[in-house]
């Protein structure tokens, strides 16, 4: 995975926010004052500015801060969203989309007309007339960035389709005085094979030590063995930069701390600022190495590079050291003419290797409409095929074993055509997982706060459309865990705890649904804080009886965040709901545990979606439902002497000397009224998400089938109690039982129908 | 019955008109998709009475719902002479089970009377107006006002 693609899936979902952000601001502009909508924008800008911190598009980002905090006096009613106020918001929705558009293919921004916005903007915010709109000029925010991207030779794109964002080095050090002495340090970096294989990337890490100042790299490739010999997994070079900074010896070591275990790293101040020659101590021959080519030049030799990085990375840095043998300005010609007889070598090596490589790594790339039309129409073809082998059945006088066999191969095929298809749209967690690792080091590195990010799963896979709307909630949530989740490093050793913290993300499959689990050591959630926020948001009732799970779940409310003071990245109190809301929109479920002092747990339920079910197909009260396999422990005919009634209402099931709660499935769904007796039916035992075994009381049992998912939510509405609706082989829709929210229900969480009501009508 | 469509003028626009009861009602033809005969629908738990539950279109799940007992009149005992009209809403299909199928009009604007004020609050909620064709009264329905979908425009 590499970051272009991740940075184009956030490309696509800023194109989301911005036509959301222009249609809710057309309606406030048409007189909606419906406070939803202002929410609406004010996510749109919100989760535009988070995706964009994450990239480091600064100048997106500032001008989508100064553009939040004004839409944020509109929702607060600070700020009357009149015709002229509309008309600067709109005008700045435009240049946010110029923003972005120009941060992903280049080109320029009409810079004046990006800072004059801002400070009309700002003077919104501030209550001020559009004629003191020239008093904050002096403020600095963000207009002297807005024309950055523009920076560097307009960037074109390559054979590989790689369009290089612009991003210029040369930036990074404009803000210090070019003049001016500032300490040099020298890093010898020599990664092992572990680190590529723990997914890190030397170049990365060297991009990020970059950053810190003015840098000079080289490489020494004396260690690279010939063709024969090399060892695609393995590492063999080492790295030695010379970096001006003035961010001190810590900051520098700071950018290895994910990967300190799997290399060799040597830091040390040098006397004077003139690295260079350190040069001929070094008993090896490094080669200059241009470090910016790997990411933005577009010439064939890079375009190896980037071809070779998806390969494997040890591979991608043998070709890039190979061909970059073009001298940095102002480097000894001396350099060149060491290194000149290894390069040939190693570009044939990486020439070769990918030539090897190339017809494994072989992909195509359609048009994701495409698989889903192919989806749906093999959906149909098990129905078609399940219909078929049914009104074969009912026909079959004599048994014609001719049509029963080629009925039993049809089937066998539908369902190897039926999952060759889905594995086309299943794609593991691990790029999500990835951009969160990102995530986690600069919202740390903002807070000051010393995080670990563990993630386990990666590998689980799931429907592409679910990973793809999963990033943005997940951001949100790793967020709001670092910041307000974990305590300062100071606190934690005072607390005993490891200064540094930790931030847990699991993926996995459970009952034919993938669960997330981020979990953090911090803080857990100060009740005493949400609830006392609740109150002066009006959002409970000052003597409001609340358990702590009820409290805990505040935190998911609209509008609600106990974050004093508003940061750049989060503390707005727009996280948690428009996490709740994505995760719900997906057909998911969110939850939370929080242990004080120890941490909380959130954890996601997600469907996979479009994916086929293997479903025990059950009668309850003459009607038809299908029960997810996975969800059932086991089946059993209950005899009257096991039942035990329990109080008025319940009654429990003894299995093997245990007792279990019995749930009448019909009675909850409110298809009958009086409850069946258990001795007529079948009893399912259950294990759900919230742990615990129920028995579901059904009427019969039909048999196993593999079911296709269809959605009930396309025409109608999410049905409480009910996953997803399936077609049987006699062509009538049956109902998928969701399992959970059955069991919840018989817990006494009354199944919510509101949903219903106001959908339709 | 025999009312034949007459192109009033240009730009005069299309419904198709159906009973309930002994009452006549139309709806714009370009929210109609299709017409089929009844097949019993799967009941749904936590649903309004008049849902009469979901049928199998071709793959896809269409919620039907009974159109009389929507109106707020008699709850409709469905059977084989029964017809669905299908029916875009929004971005939802749904089916609208009605007695039959009556006619098409083509009908302009103007034809079309406001809504007598006799009516309640809740028939002047969906009805858009009503029609006087040949000395019956058909009422247009509007099928948005009582079949919106709030959802889309909470979020």
């Amino acid at each position: 995975m590499d970051m272009n693609e991740i940075k184009e899936i956030f490309f696509q979902e800023c194109e989301e926010q911005l036509a959301e952000l222009e249609s809710g601001l057309l309606r406030l502009n048409d007189g909606d004052r419906d406070p939803e909508t202002v929410n609406a924008v004010f996510r749109a800008v919100h989760s535009i500015k988070g995706g964009a911190g994450a990239f480091g598009l600064d100048d997106l980002v500032s001008f989508a801060h100064v553009f939040e905090t004004t839409l944020d006096c509109v929702r607060s009613g600070r700020l009357e969203p009149n015709q002229d106020v509309l008309k600067v918001m709109l005008k700045s929705a435009d240049v946010l989309a110029d923003l972005t558009n120009c941060a992903r293919d280049g080109g320029s921004v009409d810079e004046a007309r990006s800072k004059q916005l801002i400070r009309e903007l700002e003077a919104l915010a501030h209550g001020e007339m559009p004629s003191h709109a020239e008093a904050p000029a002096a403020k600095p925010v963000a207009a002297p960035k807005a024309a950055a991207p523009a920076a560097p030779a307009a960037p074109v794109a390559n054979d590989q389709g790689f369009v290089p964002v612009a991003f210029s080095f040369d930036d990074f050090g404009d803000d210090m005085p070019v003049e001016s002495v500032l300490p040099a340090y020298e890093v010898i970096f020599k990664p092992k094979a572990d680190l590529y294989r723990k997914g890190n990337e030397a170049t990365l890490l060297l991009r990020d030590l970059s950053r810190l100042g003015e840098m000079s790299i080289y490489c020494n490739m004396d260690a690279l063995p010939s063709l024969e010999e090399l060892q695609p997994e393995n590492a063999y070079f080492t790295w030695r930069a010379v970096i001006k900074t003035d961010k001190g010896e810590d900051a520098v070591r700071a950018v290895f701390e994910f990967a300190e275990w799997d290399c060799d790293l040597e830091i040390k101040a040098l006397e004077e600022d003139n690295g260079e020659q350190s040069d001929d101590e070094s008993p090896m021959t490094p080669v200059p190495f241009d470090l910016s080519a790997l990411f933005d030049e577009p010439e064939p030799p890079v375009g190896l590079v980037e071809e070779e990085e998806r390969i494997a990375a040890s591979e991608a840095e043998a070709a890039a050291a190979a061909s970059n043998v073009v001298q940095l300005p102002g480097t000894k010609a001396a350099d060149s003419a060491k290194s000149a007889p290894a390069a040939p070598a190693a570009a044939a090596a990486a020439a070769a290797s990918a030539a090897a490589a190339a017809p494994a790594a072989q992909t195509i790339r359609v048009d994701l409409d495409r698989v889903d039309r192919l989806i749906n129409l093999v959906g149909e073809l098990v129905i078609n095929q399940a219909m078929l082998s049914q009104s074969v059945i009912e026909n079959d006088t004599n048994g014609t074993s001719s049509i029963n066999m080629g009925l039993e191969e049809l089937q066998q095929l539908t369902r190897e055509i039926q999952d060759s298809v889905m594995a086309i749209r299943a794609q593991p967690v691990k790029p999500v997982f990835q951009r969160m690792a990102r995530t986690v080091r600069e919202i740390a590195d903002i807070t000051g706060k010393s995080v670990r990010l563990v993630t386990e799963g990666e590998n689980t896979e799931v429907d592409k459309t679910v990973i793809d709307k999963l990033a943005e909630p997940l951001t949100h949530m790793i967020r709001n865990a670092v910041d307000h989740g974990l305590e300062m490093p100071e606190k934690r050793v005072a607390l005993g705890k490891n200064p540094e913290g930790t931030v847990r993300l699991t993926a996995k499959h459970r009952s034919g649904r993938i669960i997330i689990e981020l979990a953090d050591d911090g803080q857990g959630i100060n009740r005493e804080r949400v609830r006392q926020k609740a109150i002066d948001n009006d959002l409970i009732a000052a003597d409001a009886n609340l358990s702590d799970e009820e409290i805990d779940n505040l935190i998911f409310h609209a509008g609600f965040s106990t974050a004093e003071k508003v940061s750049d990245l989060s503390g707005r109190g727009v996280g948690m709901d428009v996490v709740k809301r994505s995760i719900q929109a997906l057909g998911g479920r969110i939850s939370i545990q929080s242990k004080p002092g120890h941490g909380s747990v959130f954890t996601l339920s997600l469907p996979l979606t479009l994916a086929v079910l293997d479903g025990m197909v059950v009668t309850v009260a003459n009607q038809t439902l299908v029960v997810p396999l996975t969800a059932i422990v086991e089946t059993l005919q209950p005899e009257a002497n096991s039942i035990h009634s329990f109080g008025a209402n319940q009654r429990l099931i003894s299995i093997r000397n245990s007792f279990c709660p019995l749930v009448d499935v019909g009675k909850i769904l409110n298809f009958r009224y009086q409850a069946a007796n258990p001795v007529e039916g079948v009893a399912l035992l259950v294990e759900s998400e919230g742990g615990g075994q129920r028995a579901l009381m059904v009427d019969a049992i039909q048999g196993q089938r593999q079911v296709v998912i269809k959605s009930l939510e396309a025409n109608y509405t999410h049905v409480p109690g009910i996953a997803a609706a399936t077609i049987l082989g006699d062509g009538r829709v049956a109902l998928i039982l969701d399992v959970d929210a059955v069991v919840a229900a018989s817990r006494g969480q009354p199944l919510r129908h509101e949903n219903a009501l106001a959908a339709f009508g | 019955m025999a009312y034949l469509a007459q192109n009033l003028t240009k730009g005069g626009r299309e419904l198709i008109a159906f009973r309930i009861g002994d009452q006549e009602f139309c709806v714009d033809i370009m929210s109609v998709r299709e017409i089929r005969g009844w097949t019993p629908a799967t009941p749904m738990p936590h649903s309004p009475s008049y849902m009469l539950g979901v049928i199998n279109l071709r793959g896809a799940v269409l919620p039907i719902v009974d159109l009389s007992a929507r109106l707020g009149m008699r709850r409709t005992e469905p059977s084989v002479r029964h017809v669905i009209i299908v029916a875009q809403v929004g971005q939802k299909i749904i089916g609208l089970l009605v007695e039959a199928v009556s006619d098409i009009l083509t009908v302009t604007e103007d034809k079309i009377q406001p809504t007598p004020e006799v009516a309640s609050e809740f028939e002047r909620s969906f009805a858009r107006g009503v029609l006087a064709i040949e000395g019956r009264m058909i009422c247009l329905i509007e099928m948005d006002a009582i079949f919106g979908d709030r959802e889309s425009e909470a979020a």
